[in-house]
C-alpha cells in the first residue's frame, strides 16, 4: 500500500506555546543549544489504490479543507518512498 | 406562535442543556437538534454549545464543522438565520467559516475556568441587542483553546466595522485582563450581517440568580434574540 504523509505546521508568524514549553524542557534534561522548537501534526495517509496525480489532488483538497486549517497553519504532501 | 431556538448536541458537547434551559428561561421555546439530523425542524434560530466536539481532535470544532446539521446550519446562517457559538460553538463558527479569523490553544497552555468581566462593544447584533454599547457584563469562562487569532487585514476590518462585539476587562479584584493572549483582548466577534454570533464565555451560565456569577448577566443575549425574531 502506497502512503502520502500531510505535514501540517503553524504558520511561522503564529504564536506555538507548545513549542515554547517544549523547548524550555530541553535545556532542563541536559540537552542544550537549541534555539527554537515548534510543534506540528503528521498525518501518514495509507491509500488502496496507486498515488497518482488524481489522488493526490484528493489528498492536497482533503490537507486544505480539512486536516489543515489554512488561516493558521501550513501544509505539505508528499509520497513516502517503498520500503 | 412561539419562538422556535435549536441547540446543537454533537458528541461531546456538554453545554447543550444549560442553553436549552437558559433558552426556555427567556421565554422561547427550545428545540433539541441531533448532529447528524440534516433537518433544522423549523427553528427560527440556533445556537451552538460549548464542549469538546469529537474530543477536540485535529483541531477544536473541526470535525463537527462537517456534521449533516452543519450543512443545513451554514445555508440558514448566509441567508440571515440568528446563530450564536458558545466556546466550542465559537470555535466550529470559524472552522465554517461563518467567522473569520481561528482559535489556537491559551498562551499559557492552561485550561482556564473564572468569571470574566466583559465589555459590550456592539449592541446591534440579533444576540445583543438588550445590551447597551460599552455595558460591563461578568459571565463565567472555560475553555483550553480561546486564544482568537486573525491576520492584521482581518483584524483591522472587524475593528473598523465594529464587528468585535465582546472585549475582555479586568475584574474589579484586579485580575488579569485577557484570558488567553487573544488578539486585541477579542472576547466575540460578528458576521457583516450581525446574525451569527461567536464569543468564548458562557453567557447561558449565568441566567438564573442561584447559579454561577450570581447574577443574571447572560440572559439578554437569549431574551436579545427573541426580540429580533418577534419583531421580523
Amino acid at each position: 500500500m502506497a502512503r502520502v504523509v500531510v505535514d501540517v505546521m503553524l504558520k511561522p508568524e503564529i504564536l506555538d506555546p507548545q513549542g515554547q514549553a517544549v523547548q524550555r524542557a530541553l535545556p532542563r534534561l541536559g540537552f542544550t543549544g537549541i534555539a527554537d522548537v515548534r510543534q506540528g501534526k503528521r498525518f501518514e495517509l495509507e491509500l488502496e489504490g496507486p498515488v497518482d496525480d488524481a489522488a493526490l489532488a484528493k489528498i492536497r483538497e482533503a490537507a486544505e479543507t480539512f486536516l489543515a486549517n489554512t488561516v493558521i497553519e501550513d501544509f505539505t504532501v508528499r509520497v513516502e518512498d517503498g520500503q | 406562535m412561539t419562538t422556535r431556538v435549536g441547540v446543537v448536541t454533537f458528541p461531546g458537547s456538554l453545554d447543550d442543556r444549560d442553553a436549552q434551559r437558559a433558552i426556555r428561561l427567556a421565554g422561547a421555546e427550545p428545540v433539541a437538534l441531533w448532529h447528524r439530523d440534516k433537518d433544522l425542524h423549523q427553528v427560527d434560530a440556533v445556537v451552538l454549545p460549548g464542549g469538546f466536539s469529537y474530543g477536540d481532535y485535529l483541531r477544536a470544532g473541526a470535525i463537527s464543522r462537517f456534521s449533516p446539521v452543519m450543512e443545513s446550519l451554514i445555508e440558514q446562517a448566509k441567508l440571515g438565520m440568528p446563530v450564536l457559538g458558545i466556546c466550542n460553538g465559537f470555535q466550529v463558527l470559524t472552522e465554517s467559516h461563518l467567522l473569520p479569523g481561528a482559535m489556537l490553544r491559551n498562551n499559557h497552555l492552561h485550561f482556564i475556568c473564572r468569571d470574566q468581566k466583559l465589555r459590550v462593544e456592539n449592541a446591534a447584533t440579533a444576540w445583543t441587542s438588550d445590551y447597551q454599547a460599552g455595558q460591563e457584563i461578568s459571565i463565567p469562562l472555560k475553555n483550553m483553546d480561546g486564544r482568537y487569532t486573525a491576520d492584521r487585514r482581518t483584524i483591522d476590518e472587524l475593528e473598523s466595522e465594529g464587528r468585535v462585539v465582546f472585549r475582555y476587562l479586568a475584574s474589579e479584584e484586579g485580575g488579569l485582563c485577557n484570558p488567553n493572549g487573544s488578539i486585541n483582548d477579542i472576547a466575540g466577534i460578528t458576521n457583516a450581517a450581525g446574525n451569527v454570533v461567536g464569543l468564548m464565555p458562557h453567557p447561558e451560565h449565568a441566567v438564573e440568580p442561584l447559579v454561577g456569577t450570581g447574577k443574571t448577566d447572560g440572559l439578554p443575549f437569549f431574551t436579545s434574540v427573541l426580540k429580533q425574531l418577534v419583531n421580523v
